[in-house]
């Protein structure tokens, strides 16, 4: 009670000066401190300049590549890559028992693992997000709804389903892709329905509500971009979890097709030579390993990064 | 329920009243709001009246305060006002026309709210003449171009500096937050503003800045408030009318100074004692009734008050009160006797 009175014998003119102003340095806006968090955070930046290395192999393939992946040649076969026994200058990381260029082959299969990583994520966050928030937000009926699908999902074995879905419609990169984008969507939904509870507490969602924006307005300007954070994370160990299970998928003969080179194919044509030329799954293993690991690194530093500001 | 009354709340003649003779800016007609809660693992659940049987009207151009304790439901009830939750039964007219969840556009341009915390209430990633053009843009007012000026008017309306605009609430104290949400709810010019707790999230030396804008703002533009707090001090200086809400029900409408002069219900009576004492708590009155606000799930039978009320009968705990409807005010209590008509 004591805090009100002195409101009666306020003067009721204008406001005073004092709380219209902005202290001298004002804290930076939500994006300008992640910009500046990122840039010191060792996960962020390490696994943002990983990705975006694969990312340029994948796109500059053709250039970077100094020979066609597919070309055979019998006379090259099994050549030592650099640090081996007998290399060629030729070939820095050795041929395949086809005679191919390793290091081109590679290459070209960066393309393969971003693509199906990128793409699979984009479809399964498309679907995940839409259930997730519609859940989250109108709760209720369609709350029980999306919660039963998920359960239902859930209970299927992801490469077992993958693996019948492939042997009945055949494998193609396409196909793998669709799977996958139609399978992942689970943490999405799980995650982005628990997030969209949360921010649909506050006031600022009913403020908009309250003045009469559409619900699609809502879910876009105020609900997403609070629960932007949680869902970079999740796209990224999704994109990691669908270019590991293409690998998987393509090692079982069920994925890419040969010739294509994809890193789970060349693991998996080179298991036959491994005890003699280890290098031939060391060198896609080592790629998927350093991609998987820099992609969920970021995800990881960018929640970290993201996280909401306190109250100052 | 019904009770037999002498006359029916939505043809109350505020005739000897209000020196208007218009229609309620917005009025409640016998408004109920339940909700299911659950009585724990397997014991099913049972419904909560959060609102009871509310009917209340808001005069053009008043200050209605609405106090009671934690929990009685004024938040339920600016709610359901809103439109952002619709009644479990009975009315809501603005200016006289009977409001569907339909017209929640209409029903946005002139209602609009401000809430308890300024922290919650500004979306953290938007700035703030996102936030403050936001309602312009829903609603198709202006063209681009003279929204930024629309917004940096009203910037200046209330009281912050135009430069604030690209700034992020997170850059700001809580005083220009909650001045920011003012912005936002008066930019498209409401006729009320429902303002619920307004300042009780804010720091004690920006509640009284707040509150004297607030008031200088509805002097201004001829606004309409619905004032919502536990802080019977912040209703006496600004409310001309005071409603008292008990566990769902309004006990007593009555004029500020008449309340706080003589109140006509045990409650608002012990409310208003509360005030008299120091309290450097939160701002919730202690109300020295000793025994705990009832659970609301499992209301006292008759006057829901009489567990607390010194001066209870046996016919208070048999049997509910009627409203008294008269020139006073409004008055639910089994003491209290109709005022006469002023001669
Ligand atoms: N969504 C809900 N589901 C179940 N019960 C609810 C819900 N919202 C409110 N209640 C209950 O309704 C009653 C009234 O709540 P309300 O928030 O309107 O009270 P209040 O007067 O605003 O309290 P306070 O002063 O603490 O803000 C409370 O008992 C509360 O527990
Ligand atoms: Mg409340």
């Amino acid at each position: 009670m004591t805090d009100m009175q002195a409101a009666p014998a306020a003067s009721p003119t204008a406001p005073a000066p004092g709380p219209g102003k902005v202290p001298g340095k004002a804290p930076a806006g939500p994006w300008a401190r992640m910009r500046r968090r990122s840039l010191r955070h060792g996960g962020v930046m390490f696994g943002a300049i990983v990705l975006l290395g694969f990312i340029a192999m994948a796109f500059l393939a053709p250039l970077l590549a100094p020979h066609d992946p597919l070309s055979q040649s019998l006379s090259t076969r099994l050549i030592d890559p650099f640090w081996g026994a007998k290399p060629h200058p030729d070939h820095l990381l050795g041929t395949d028992q086809l005679g191919r260029d390793y290091l081109s082959r590679m290459i070209y299969g960066a393309r393969i693992s971003l693509t199906i990583g990128l793409v699979a994520m984009v479809i399964s966050g498309v679907i995940g997000t839409a259930m997730g928030v519609a859940a989250g937000y109108f709760g209720g009926r369609i709350d029980h709804f999306v919660t039963f699908v998920v359960t239902t999902r859930l209970s299927m074995p992801v490469i077992l389903v993958a693996l019948a879905v492939v042997a009945v419609a055949g494998s193609s990169l396409t196909v793998v892709v669709l799977v996958l984008g139609f399978l992942l969507w689970d943490r999405f939904a799980v995650v982005m329905r628990s997030a969209t509870r949360q921010v649909r507490d506050h006031e600022y969602v009913a403020a908009a509500q309250a003045l009469g924006m559409p619900v699609s307005r809502i879910v876009m300007s105020e609900i997403l971009p609070n629960v932007l954070g949680a869902l970079i994370v999740v796209a990224t160990l999704e994109m990691a979890h669908a270019i590991l299970l293409e690998a998987a998928l393509s090692f079982l003969g069920l994925g890419v097709q040969p010739p294509t080179p994809s890193w789970g194919l060349m693991v998996s044509e080179g298991r036959k030579a491994m005890f003699f030329k280890p290098w031939l799954i060391a060198i896609p293993g080592a790629a998927l390993f350093v991609l998987v690991l820099a992609i969920n690194l970021l995800g990881d530093g960018l929640r970290d990064v993201m996280a909401p500001e306190g109250r100052s | 329920m019904t009770p037999p009354a002498p006359e029916n709340p939505a043809h109350e003649a505020p005739a000897h009243e209000a020196p208007t003779d218009e229609t309620p800016m917005l009025e409640l007609r016998n408004v109920s709001r339940q909700f299911k809660v659950s009585r724990g693992l397997m014991k099913g659940s049972t419904n909560l009246k959060a609102v009871d049987d509310v009917s209340l009207q808001l005069r053009r151009g008043e200050v209605l305060g609405l106090v009671g304790e934690s929990g009685c439901g004024k938040t339920t009830l600016s709610r359901i006002l809103l439109g952002l939750m619709p009644p479990s039964s009975g009315e809501v007219l603005v200016g006289g026309e009977p409001m569907s969840a339909a017209d929640r556009k209409a029903r946005a341009r002139r209602i609009q709210p401000v809430f308890q915390d300024p922290y919650s209430s500004l979306n953290p990633r938007k700035t703030v003449s996102q936030i403050v053009s936001a309602p312009l843009e829903v609603h198709d007012v202006g063209a681009p171009g003279d929204r930024a000026r629309v917004v940096a008017e009203t910037l200046d309306l209330v009281g912050l500096p135009r430069r604030v605009a690209d700034s992020y609430p997170g850059q700001m104290s809580g005083g220009q937050r909650q001045r920011v949400a003012i912005a936002r709810a008066l930019v498209m010019r409401p006729e009320v503003m429902i303002c619920d707790e307004p300042t009780s999230a804010l720091d004690v030396s920006v509640q009284s800045q707040i509150l004297n804008l607030l008031l200088d703002l509805q002097k201004e533009l001829g606004l309409t408030y619905l004032l919502i707090s536990h802080n019977l001090a912040v209703v006496e200086h600004l409310a001309n009318r005071v409603a008292v809400m008990y566990l769902g029900r309004i006990v007593e409408v009555s004029e500020t100074a008449k309340l706080f002069a003589g109140p006509r219900h045990p409650y608002a009576e012990a409310l208003l004692a509360s005030v008299l004492t120091p309290d450097p708590g939160m701002g919730v009155p202690d109300t020295q009734l000793g025994l705990a606000y009832p659970n609301p799930i499992d209301p006292p039978s008759g006057c829901a008050f009489h567990p607390r009320c010194k001066a209870a009968t046996d016919l208070c705990k048999a049997r509910r009160p009627e409203t008294i409807r008269d020139a006073a005010g409004l008055v639910e209590c089994h003491l209290a006797t109709p005022a006469p008509l002023p001669a």
